[in-house]
């Protein structure tokens, strides 16, 4: 018998593959289209089963840029692992040569120019010519959307989230679970996975009133001579990091005993294999790995994580696939007796000028597009430095909404979600598109109101725990809030109430007083009823208002300690 | 995909057979004697006795409270006679007293308290031989946060 980690060596070996595609002849090799794709394609069958993970696409059609984070700090345990090792510590820990399309595609150093060399990223026209290509070599594939799949970009908002179902239901998607689903509200979720072809899975997901289960946990399939139970588990904490009063009737949680429960009922039933659908974010996922018993897979997302090769705890292994489409995982697994015996894995990147688009899927993007093009390719202004949300702590982009938020509704102080969604923009034009990435919601209307200086510590103090808590089951995914007008010291480490600490106002440098009141605008409020301009006509009007964005000289106003 | 539901189920008008289902919830007596410390509340429950932590009490509690006014807990203690439920950051940390007769189908109860800020939620069981048993999970109280 070949153990476990005979097969963690031979899937080493896979992506050794791409690995030695080098960096010298890349652009070379990139010209020769047909080429890169069978080598981005490249995988030796393995095993009887195959399972296809896409993730947090967050509603990106067309190809994109996507900087991965320069700061993505482990607490705890999580310090110095996967997925919190990220630039040349990550390309060191893979083998990857800076400067590859590896690198390129899973850091951030040298970004921008290597986003020249290697282009956009992702497109489900991509998406569907690899999946097709994978099903081609096995029929019996299953294909699993880990959710945050509906929201995130100026169409869905337009179409309400159809335009992902109809891309979901061509792609031949054969589950998925959720998260920002949920944002469209409890009808508009109904209705739409009335259209949807597959389950949409939540384990975790309970009628608030009654506490009894609201949606399916799982669905078993027959495939290729197998019984497959695939379980959903939803994003756990929803009602709090999202609007609860956009769908009162659920209750979600990570609820780690119901999800041993629905482990030992699919164990009961004989079935050969328990896959994990989870939004539950890497650590949580982690963490759930090593105790609850019987799940061979999961399949990670939320966290917005790509990782090479999957995570082992125990028996069971982690796959992350990264976030707006950037990636596809591909994981072979070799099933005898109800037991998996062995692995092969790689996590596809998506090079859109590699891989051939799918002309049906394209088509089907260009027909949901049409109605909005102009809209969408309208250029609003310029920047003359990469913008980018991702990492733990204000990106650029992140800089430039909060300093709109403060011009536009003349505020002192400016919060911004901590979300981990949205593109990057190259040096250039930016689109009203461009804008939708980073700010798309149901619920972006701009207030400005009043708080003290000892409120604005609570909720600093609040979210710094909702992410750096000790214990992964307290932890909610998501980054740091982001501020505008605002500076101050952080220990990721430190307890709860005092991580934060030397909070002063930019303006005037003048230290934050507890007593007094701020004048404070900031989007995405979680409260029903909030009034305000919506965020992407605040930073439209902003940016035209401004033409063209100029790189910041000042130090970054945030200081981290203790790390 | 959604199951059938009670919600759902009383909205077709089939509600009464539904609820005439549900298991009659046990003896919740009024713990809630003003002043009490939840050491107080403690000894006045075990008379004073060793309490040791194990497994043959069961908490079900949510890591982090979606609404702090109503977090639903669970308590289960296979053959006990008594489960105290304490939130021990409450002003007042008595929540419920359960008592289960002879007849009892399982020693489990369900309920809603509401928890004025984080803290740790404890249940003590009197065990079937009288030993006392306890187990607490940290349920945080949060104003919320960012999603990603």
């Amino acid at each position: 018998m070949i153990s476990r980690r005979e097969f963690l060596q031979a899937g080493l070996a896979t992506s050794a593959i791409l690995s030695g595609l080098g960096t010298s002849n890349w652009s070379r090799v990139m010209a020769q289209q047909s080429l890169a794709q069978d080598q981005l394609l490249q995988f030796d069958d393995f095993g009887n089963l195959t399972l296809i993970h896409i993730t947090d696409a967050h509603a990106h059609l067309k190809p994109i840029w996507f900087r991965e984070p320069d700061t993505n700090i482990g607490i705890g345990e999580a310090a110095g692992r996967v997925p919190h090792v990220v630039g040349e510590a990550f390309q060191q820990m893979f083998g990857i040569a800076p400067g590859s399309p590896e690198a390129y595609a899973l850091t951030w150093p040298d970004f921008a120019s290597l986003a020249q060399s290697y282009g956009r990223m992702g497109g489900f026209d991509r998406i569907a010519t690899v999946v097709k290509a994978i099903r081609a070599a096995r029929p019996d594939a299953l294909l699993l959307d880990g959710g945050d799949t509906w929201h995130g970009s100026y169409t869905s908002l337009q179409t309400q989230g159809e335009d992902m179902v109809r891309v979901q239901n061509l792609l031949g998607v054969d589950a998925m679970t959720s998260h920002w689903e949920f944002t469209f509200g409890t009808e508009r979720v109904q209705e739409l996975i009335e259209m949807c072809r597959f389950p949409f899975l939540g384990a975790n997901i309970y009628d608030s009133e009654w506490d009894e289960p609201a949606f399916e946990p799982y669905q078993i399939f027959e495939t290729g001579g197998l019984s497959v139970g695939v379980i959903g588990q939803a994003f756990p904490y929803l009602p709090i990091a999202n609007p609860s009063w956009m769908f009162p009737e659920y209750s979600f949680g990570i609820r780690e005993q119901r999800m041993q429960q629905v482990v030992d009922e699919l164990r009961g039933k004989n079935v050969d294999l328990v896959v994990c659908l989870s939004h539950n974010g890497f650590d949580v996922d982690h963490k759930m790995a090593g105790r609850v018993k019987g799940i061979d897979v999961i399949l990670s997302g939320h966290t917005h994580d790509a990782v090479p090769e999957p995570v082992l705890v125990g028996d069971t292994i982690i796959v992350a696939s990264g976030s707006h489409g950037k990636f596809v995982s591909r994981v072979d697994l070799d099933i005898r007796d109800g037991r998996m015996m062995g692995f092969r894995h790689k996590l596809i990147p998506i090079f859109s000028d590699v891989i051939t688009p799918d002309a049906e899927m394209a088509g089907l993007i260009d027909e949901i597009r049409a109605p909005y093009q102009a809209d969408l390719e309208e250029v609003v202004g310029q920047t003359d430095q990469l913008l980018y949300r991702r990492g733990n702590f204000n990106g650029t982009w992140d800089d430039v909404i909060c300093d709109a938020i403060l011009s536009e509704r003349d505020a002192e102080i400016a919060m911004s979600p901590g979300v981990r969604w949205g593109a990057s923009v190259l040096p250039g034009d930016i689109t009203r598109e461009d804008i939708h990435s980073v700010t798309s919601m149901t619920y972006g209307q701009v207030y400005r109101n009043e708080m003290t200086g000892e409120m604005l510590k609570t909720v600093m103090e609040d979210v710094a725990d909702n992410i750096f808590n000790a214990d992964p089951y307290y932890q909610q995914g998501g980054d740091m809030v982001r501020v505008g007008g605002l500076a101050y010291t952080i220990d990721p480490n430190a307890a709860m109430g005092d991580r934060i600490s030397d909070m002063r106002l930019l303006k005037d440098d003048a230290p934050i007083e507890p007593s007094r009141s701020y004048v404070v605008a900031g989007w995405a409020s979680v409260n029903e009823g909030t009034e305000g301009p919506q965020i992407w006509d605040v930073v439209e009007n902003h940016i035209r208002g401004t033409g063209t964005l100029t790189t910041r000289d000042a130090a970054s106003p945030i200081t981290i300690k203790g790390i | 995909m959604t199951l059938l539901t009670r919600r759902a189920a009383l909205a077709v008008g089939a509600g009464v057979t539904a609820l005439a289902m549900m298991p009659s919830v046990l003896l919740a007596q009024d713990t809630a004697e003003e002043g009490l410390s939840a050491e107080e509340f403690i000894n006045e429950f075990t008379g004073g006795a060793e309490v040791a932590d194990g497994d043959g009490v069961k908490l079900t509690a949510p890591e982090i409270a979606e609404n702090g006014n109503t977090v639903p807990i669970s308590v289960d203690a296979p053959g006990a006679s008594e489960i105290l439920l304490l939130a021990m950051g409450n002003p007042t940390p008595g929540v419920a007293r359960f008592s289960f007769g002879e007849l009892s189908g399982s020693q489990s109860a369900s309920t809603r308290i509401r928890l004025a800020e984080t803290q740790d939620v404890v249940a003590i069981a009197k065990l079937a031989d009288g030993n006392f048993v306890r187990t607490s999970a940290n349920i945080k109280v949060t104003i919320g946060g960012c999603g990603g």
